[in-house]
């Protein structure tokens, strides 16, 4: 962990050494995502409700997943480029080091940019958690928490699945970012809007909808026991096959020529 | 030591020929061809020597030091460093040896030197001591003291071969390997590189295992040489071994690539 301050320390001083772009990235990602905002907000300019869900309880939902999404990126932004660092041999340079491969994929590349969405999905955040009329008490504090925690470890999961795929086809497979980028743009509105298929597919295969649909559910107070609290926990043991397969690959590494 | 027996590995590479026509058809199907990269490979090599590892683009020389570094898992076969099988042992395997890849950079690119050796440091969790000691033997040696503050992407490639180098030493490894640690880089630095890991050879007795293109690093380096081609461990004996009075040492190790048709 003390190692992965280090990393972290050592990207802001490269940072620093382009300022200029660095404002402007963060500026171009917050740019980014105000238009996801404002798709929201026309959509619910002409139709009050989706599926029984108002203006302000997208937004919240909206909010979270963002802000884990931003979370997920900023921490595990390294297994995006994966497939060029393995074309590269940048991976051989990791596995001569000793220290967890994992931890030094992460640290290879940390995103600060990522800064600017994190501030949007903030603000959105917290306006849609105040106005929308939520009786928060401790336990739906915790149960934001959690669903934060559990939504950031499960795209964290994807993005490590999406890396372990390289290990096989030596190129980043573009039908993973349906899972990724693709589950962050589907899960700006609670997944029951989507259909039942959906809302299954995200239980039981990838489980997002236990960070996003149910303890949104008891947040909101439409339904939902108490146990939907650690339903976010439950979800983050997704981390533990995205880990084997990801073991399997580095076993399975061929490196390049030279 | 390092004890190396019946090493084996293949690779599968994807074949077809040029031409959209047959991009497609690769698509569907796809033929694949065996390439023996190490073919039961042995050696032995004792504390304290540097052996240089010669051989043809593609023989192997990579592949087998990437098994030794244990980036690499062999199909089959034994290789022993100093009690430790490399891919099994990964993490107290690595923190041992040094490596340096002539092609490729351990340094991080857009900040001062000095700031990438700080993270190496770290990443090793070399004792601060030992860290100052080493960082200022190196700067002497490699004459390194005016780069330390430059951007490694400010630096030419002769410097930043200097530095790389210095990086991988400085947690005391036991045994470097150096895979073209020399490649494209001028006089000056061929020889300050050389001189350097002899003396790094002789005074601190740190075993060097060398690959390269260029023969005389061969003969400033290297007491001991090994020949591979097409995966097979050709020749392994002195430098004095391979030559036949008079010739120039490349025409000698061409002579001998016909010879063994590798």
């Amino acid at each position: 962990m003390k190692l992965y301050f280090k990393y972290f320390s050592i990207h802001l001083k490269s940072v620093m050494q382009y300022k200029v772009s660095f404002l402007l990235t963060v500026f171009s990602q917050l740019m980014l995502t105000v238009t996801s905002f404002l798709g929201i907000h026309f959509m619910f300019a002409r139709f009050h409700t989706v599926e029984g869900f108002t203006y302000n309880e997208v937004l919240f939902c909206c909010g979270v997943v963002l802000l884990s999404f931003c979370l997920a990126e900023c921490i595990a932004r390294g297994f995006d480029t994966f497939a060029s660092m393995i074309g590269n041999g940048e991976f051989d340079r990791i596995l001569v080091r000793p220290r967890n491969e994992i931890l030094q994929v992460l640290g290879t590349r940390i995103e600060f940019t990522r800064v600017g969405r994190m501030l949007m999905g903030i603000v959105m955040f917290v306006y849609a958690a105040n106005r929308g009329g939520i009786p928060w008490d401790v336990p739906r504090v915790i149960t934001l928490l959690f669903m934060i925690l559990g939504g950031t470890t499960i795209f964290c999961g994807l993005f490590l699945l999406y890396a372990g795929f390289c290990f096989f086809t030596l190129e980043g497979l573009e039908f993973m970012n349906i899972f990724t980028d693709g589950m962050y743009q589907h899960g700006r509105y609670p997944l029951s809007v989507y259909g039942k298929r959906v809302l299954q597919f995200c239980t039981y295969i990838i489980p997002f909808s236990l960070v996003q649909y149910y303890p949104l559910m008891y947040v909101l107070g439409k339904g939902g026991g108490t146990y939907c609290i650690f339903l976010p926990l439950l979800a983050m043991l997704f981390l533990i096959p995205c880990w084997i397969f990801w073991r399997v690959g580095v076993r399975k590494y061929t490196s390049t020529g030279s | 030591m390092i004890q190396v027996e019946h090493l084996r590995k293949t690779f599968r590479v994807a074949k077809r020929s040029a031409g959209f026509g047959n991009a497609v058809k690769a698509l569907f199907h796809r033929e694949y061809d065996e390439i023996h990269a190490l073919d039961d490979i042995f050696f032995r090599i004792e504390d304290g020597e540097a052996v240089g590892y010669i051989g043809p683009n593609g023989a192997g020389k990579s592949s087998t030091i990437k098994i030794l570094s244990g980036i690499l898992t062999p199909d089959s076969g034994t290789c022993l460093v100093d009690g430790r099988i490399p891919w099994k042992d990964r993490k107290t395997h690595v923190a041992k040896i040094g490596v340096v890849f002539g092609q490729r950079s351990q340094l991080w690119w857009d900040v001062p030197v000095i700031d990438s050796f700080e993270l190496i440091r770290d990443i090793y969790a070399v004792p601060e001591s030992d860290y100052k000691r080493n960082l200022r033997d190196l700067t002497d040696l490699l004459d390194l003291s005016e780069l330390l503050k430059t951007p490694t992407r400010s630096l030419s490639l002769g410097q930043r071969m200097r530095c790389e180098i210095a990086a991988s030493l400085l947690h005391d490894p036991r045994i470097l390997f150096l895979d073209e640690p020399t490649i494209g880089l001028d006089a000056v630095s061929k020889l300050a590189v050389r001189e350097f890991i002899l003396d790094m050879n002789r005074t601190r007795g740190t075993t060097v295992i060398l690959t390269t293109h260029d023969m005389q690093d061969i003969e400033a380096l290297a007491q001991r040489v090994i020949l591979i081609g097409k995966g097979r461990i050709l020749l392994d004996g002195t430098l004095d071994d391979i030559r036949r009075g008079g010739e120039q040492i490349d025409e000698t190790l061409a002579a001998l690539y016909r010879q063994f048709d590798i």
